[in-house]
């Protein structure tokens, strides 16, 4: 370790337990420029490249060699991953394929306008019945997804795949309560986004543009050209019936059935997709775009549109939706008389413009390694993306073997946030995924609701965003609830945990905590105070409190026979009696743990 | 020295002590400050997704409005009325779902403003909002909220001792931005769910790991959740029960309203509550009378109603503030919906406020006077009102710094109290 590194950690006041020693000093190459040691690379790894360590995970990738395991991340294909398969297997609605559910709710929905229509106010009770049950077997499939995101982050062994799924679709957030047909586009969404996290931006962005989910979201889906516009559907039939010699074109003069729907509808664009394309998904709001732009990509884009449930509900290119007039995006000139390629060429503008690749650089550098990137950093990731076509998983290898990544000043220095807080806190107890809606509610609770962020943006990537008083009493409390054994598929009594660590004593215990949930470091001040409750600032606490206590308290019940510090401690009880879990011996340095400054951080 | 300045000053080595005697004379004040706060309350609500002020606040004077919302068009005030718009002045009227609002106006407590907004053209719902809660339009470096701002350079409580840890109180999971800054504020989900479900000694040792160690984000904001949880649960503000006849709707929006009531009755020294309504980025089918917009309006109206009969005479310290970040198009789109605008409405509610009549200049709706021809312009700045209240009500004076680039501007005020 250098003098540097020395000082940095002495003023963070941080006391390695893990010798620096007994790491392979020529593992990595790049090494040379990493600040942090070999030790807190591989933990810091852990915390960036997946989500947290499970028990095992150090001393598993020490021994592999933590580049080979980064480049073995960033190549997901190249590791097994049967067990994933397995625990979703679990979620009844993955049993059945996002189509037949899809088809099911179109159903639902015309047996409900039937049976609304057959008997007027008066609906009859198996009507309702049956109408309720249907409701119950679609609001399953939104709680099977929240907890096969989870499960996946828990148990997957392509971490870093999770990472870039979860990236990626909040970058393309879309809505699950959206309403209508929303929740039956998400799951083929998310693994299309999952199986492109790694490719080309430009599959990325097509992919998207093309999907259900993302064109009924941001209403794409309904835009269509303005009244007056030449359709590329009316182009085409101008072109057939003018042309000399096309004798079959006079055969088709009836609309087609589509084309009556469209024109029932009053036509009109949405400019609503269009404006996130370029706002949220491409350029950036300072990406150098107007008003006009935003127009002219929203009618090159219309007639991208989504086929009836009945019809299998995918994309589709409407010609009769489409608006084939000339058009202006971004300073180049689209041709009049086209049809979907108008679209294509948009997606290629905003995918190569110059303000996208430093706009997704400085996304995934926030994400991987810090709030406040360094333009440094961000100008190298950039080069990449331009250099490689937008090649997503050059861009990401830029950012891991880039100094500020192993910087000291990286370590621990992003906030979880509230999916990752239970994810991890899951992952470093050794949990079995959870095959009840209950781990997912937690991490609701902590205020991020899985595919529920209503607004395009995402959820924020920031820590500033994530904490607050109120979000810090949640967390805590999570802490303390998972360490009474309330986070399902987790046996604190024991796992991760040597059986005989229960009744061992109170200095091995916290040994044992610090390293499977705190990186195996903490502060002094925090190490003392989950040894014992002696702890200068608890007794001073206490102090303080009973006299507060004695002046304004009510009475309360008497308890059994304590110390007197210790009763008037335990006089300053919060919330119900009844809600609060007896934390003893280990769980309550697990409770503690959980609920520590350090645990929020990754 | 404020002690949230004082940790966030990273003055490190003083803040590891733990105890300094600022913490100690400012948690014991804590206990005292409840029953002696005589201080105004500003609530701030925002109406997040640019409600379609056209269609809140009903211009059925104008004959332009009906030609370009054919399908979403609210009815001109009729005898019959049920449907149609609730007239105010016989230009403007109420859209029927605010029908709970109408006998606020006619008590003159509620002043709706009209062309109200952010001088930003942007379009966007999230660079609006950032605009309209930094109270910086088109300065997107602004790094706190205008309410923030407000509550670190101004004292309201002359009075008070120490200042509550419930200055600035949003009734969500996470801190809007018009809240984030050096300013001590608490975000919480509810009342009820702001505890520590820990016995005591595992508290203490909790709150020990926050109050050891550096002065960062994290560490700071649990100090602050340590002081403000426990100033609560002696305040205990969940035992006062809605007042004068008032029913909350049991919404999200509905038992926000009722929790704010709850921490004013019990007198937390809160100078500014702050909640959030979704829902109004209609887009497609956005209805008229009724259907998707006036569902929301529905839940909108009957909550802030309750909150204002709940509070009875407190309103004579209290005013509400509605706000969205811009208003829709003037003219509705192809799917019987409203795109992103420009200018909005406001309603201001309170004893304080100059009720019974519609506020702003009218700027028309014909073709020449819409803003780039397609949305209603822009007459009144939203600073303008934020300044109004902060000073009028607030009793703020360093509007200079709380509204940079703006600061006063008086001649711009609407006259809203």
């Amino acid at each position: 370790m250098s003098p540097k590194n020395v000082l940095h950690l002495l003023a963070l006041g941080c006391t390695s337990l893990f010798a620096s020693a007994g790491v392979d000093a020529q593992q990595a190459p790049a090494a040379a420029h990493r600040e942090q040691a070999a030790d807190q690379q591989v933990l810091h790894a852990l915390n960036r490249l997946a989500f947290g360590p499970r028990p095992g995970d150090v001393q598993r990738v020490r021994a592999m060699g933590l580049d080979q395991w980064i480049d073995q991340q960033l190549h997901p294909e190249r590791i097994p991953d049967s067990k994933v398969q397995q625990v979703l297997a679990r979620y009844p609605t993955f049993g059945r394929q996002e189509n037949a559910l899809l088809q099911q709710y179109a159903d639902a929905q015309r047996d409900r306008r039937q049976i609304r229509a057959d008997s007027g106010a008066s609906m009859s009770r198996q009507d309702s019945i049956v109408l309720r049950q249907r409701g119950e077997q679609l609001r399953g499939v939104v709680t099977d997804l929240q907890s096969a995101k989870v499960a996946r982050a828990v148990a997957s062994e392509r971490q870093l795949q999770e990472v870039m799924t979860d990236f990626w679709f909040n970058h393309f957030n879309v809505f699950i309560r959206k309403g209508g047909p929303q929740p039956f586009y998400m799951r083929s969404y998310e693994q299309g986004i999952r199986e492109r996290s790694f490719g080309k931006f430009r599959d990325l962005l097509g992919f998207v543009a093309k999907s259900p989910a993302m064109l009924f979201y941001l209403d794409n889906a309904r835009s269509m050209a303005d009244s007056g516009q030449p359709t590329a559907a009316s182009i085409a039939m101008q072109t057939r019936m003018n042309a000399p010699g096309r004798r079959r074109a006079r055969q088709n003069p009836a609309p087609r059935p589509q084309q009556q729907q469209a024109q029932r509808r009053r036509q009109g664009l949405n400019e609503n997709y269009g404006r996130e394309l370029l706002e949220l998904h491409t350029l950036g709001v300072d990406g150098g775009y107007t008003q006009q732009d935003v127009i002219e990509v929203a009618r090159a884009l219309t007639g991208w549109t989504i086929r009836q449930p009945q019809e299998g509900g995918g994309f589709i290119f409407r010609p009769v939706m489409h608006d084939a007039a000339p058009k202006t995006v971004l300073g180049r000139r689209l041709a009049g008389g086209r049809g979907i390629e108008d679209g294509e060429q948009v997606l290629d503008i905003v995918a190569r413009h110059p303000s996208t690749a430093p706009y997704i650089a400085t996304k995934l550098a926030r994400r991987f390694v810090s709030d406040t990137p360094s333009t440094a950093l961000v100008d190298r990731a950039a080069a990449t993306f331009t250099r490689t076509d937008g090649d997503i998983r050059e861009v990401v290898r830029t950012i891991i073997d880039s100094p500020e990544f192993f910087s000291a000043s990286a370590y621990r220095s992003k906030v979880k946030s509230p999916f990752e807080v239970v994810v991890s806190a899951a992952r470093a107890l050794g949990a079995e995924p959870d095959p009840t809606p209950r781990t997912a509610g937690a991490i609701a609770l902590l205020g991020q609701p899985l595919y529920a962020h209503q607004a395009p943006n995402g959820y924020p990537e920031t820590g500033g965003a994530w904490i607050n008083t109120g979000s810090i009493l949640n967390r805590i409390n999570f802490g303390l609830a998972a360490a009474a054994g309330r986070l399902p598929g987790v046996s604190v009594a024991t796992s991760p945990f040597d059986a005989q660590l229960a009744t061992a004593q109170r200095e091995q215990q916290v040994d044992a905590v610090v390293s499977a949930l705190l990186g195996g470091s903490v502060s002094p001040d925090t190490r003392a105070i989950l040894l014992s409750g002696d702890h200068p600032m608890i007794a001073s606490g206490a102090v303080e409190r009973a006299a507060q206590q004695s002046q304004m308290a009510e009475p309360e019940e008497s308890m059994e026979p304590m110390q007197p510090r210790r009763a008037a401690a335990r006089n300053m009880v919060l919330g119900r009696p009844g809600e609060i879990p007896r934390l003893q011996g280990l769980a309550q340095i697990i409770g503690l743990a959980l609920g520590s400054p350090e645990f929020q951080r990754r | 020295m404020q002690r949230r300045v004082f940790v966030k000053s990273g003055a490190l080595a003083l803040v590891t002590l733990g105890l300094s005697p600022s913490f100690l004379r400012r948690t014991a004040f804590g206990a005292e400050l409840v029953g002696t706060q005589k201080g105004k309350t500003l609530i701030c609500l925002f109406q997040r997704g640019a409600a379609d002020a056209l269609n809140l606040v009903v211009p059925h004077g104008e004959q332009a409005y009906y030609a370009m919302r054919p399908s979403i068009a609210i009815p001109r005030p009729s005898a019959r009325g049920t449907g149609s718009a609730i007239d105010l002045d016989g230009f403007f009227g109420l859209h029927p779902a605010l029908a709970p609002l109408k006998p606020l106006y006619d008590q003159k407590l509620l002043a709706p403003i009209h062309a109200v907004g952010s001088p930003s053209a942007t379009r966007s719902h999230f660079d609006a909002q950032d605009y309209m809660e930094t109270a910086t339009p088109d300065r997107k470096g602004t790094p706190d909220g205008w309410v923030n701002r407000l509550l670190a350079v101004e004292g309201t409580c002359d009075e008070c001792k120490a200042p509550s840890a419930f200055r600035g109180v949003a009734m969500s999971s996470q801190t809007p931005r018009a809240m984030q800054g050096p300013a001590e504020t608490v975000a919480m989900n509810s009342i009820e769910q702001f505890t520590i479900r820990a016995a005591g000694a595992q508290t203490e040792r909790l709150e020990a790991l926050y109050r050891t160690g550096s002065a960062d984000l994290v560490h700071g904001a649990g100090r602050e959740m340590f002081e403000a949880v426990e100033m609560l649960r002696a305040a205990n503000p969940q035992r006062y029960q809605p007042r004068n006849g008032a029913e909350y709707p049991r919404t999200e929006f509905g038992r926000r309203l009722l929790q704010i009531a709850q921490l004013i009755k019990a007198d937390v020294g809160m100078e500014v509550a702050f909640a959030d309504i979704g829902g109004w980025d209609t887009h497609v089918n956005q209805g008229g009378s009724t259907g998707q917009l006036a569902n929301r309006l529905d839940d909108f109206a009957r909550s802030i109603a309750a909150l204002v009969t709940d509070l009875g005479d407190k309103m004579d310290d209290v005013v509400i503030l509605t706000m969205s970040e811009f208003g829709r198009m003037a003219r509705e789109n192809g799917n019987r919906g409203t795109d992103h605008g420009h200018a909005g409405a406001m309603f201001a509610i309170g004893s304080a406020v100059r009720g019974g009549k519609v506020h702003g200049k009218w700027p028309g709706l014909e073709r020449e006077q819409l803003f780039e021809g397609r949305d209603l312009a822009l007459t009144t700045d939203f600073r303008a009102v934020f300044a109004e209240v902060a000073s009028g009500h607030l009793g703020a004076s360093k509007l200079g710094e709380i509204f940079p680039g703006y600061g006063e501007r008086k001649s711009e005020w609407v006259g809203l109290l």
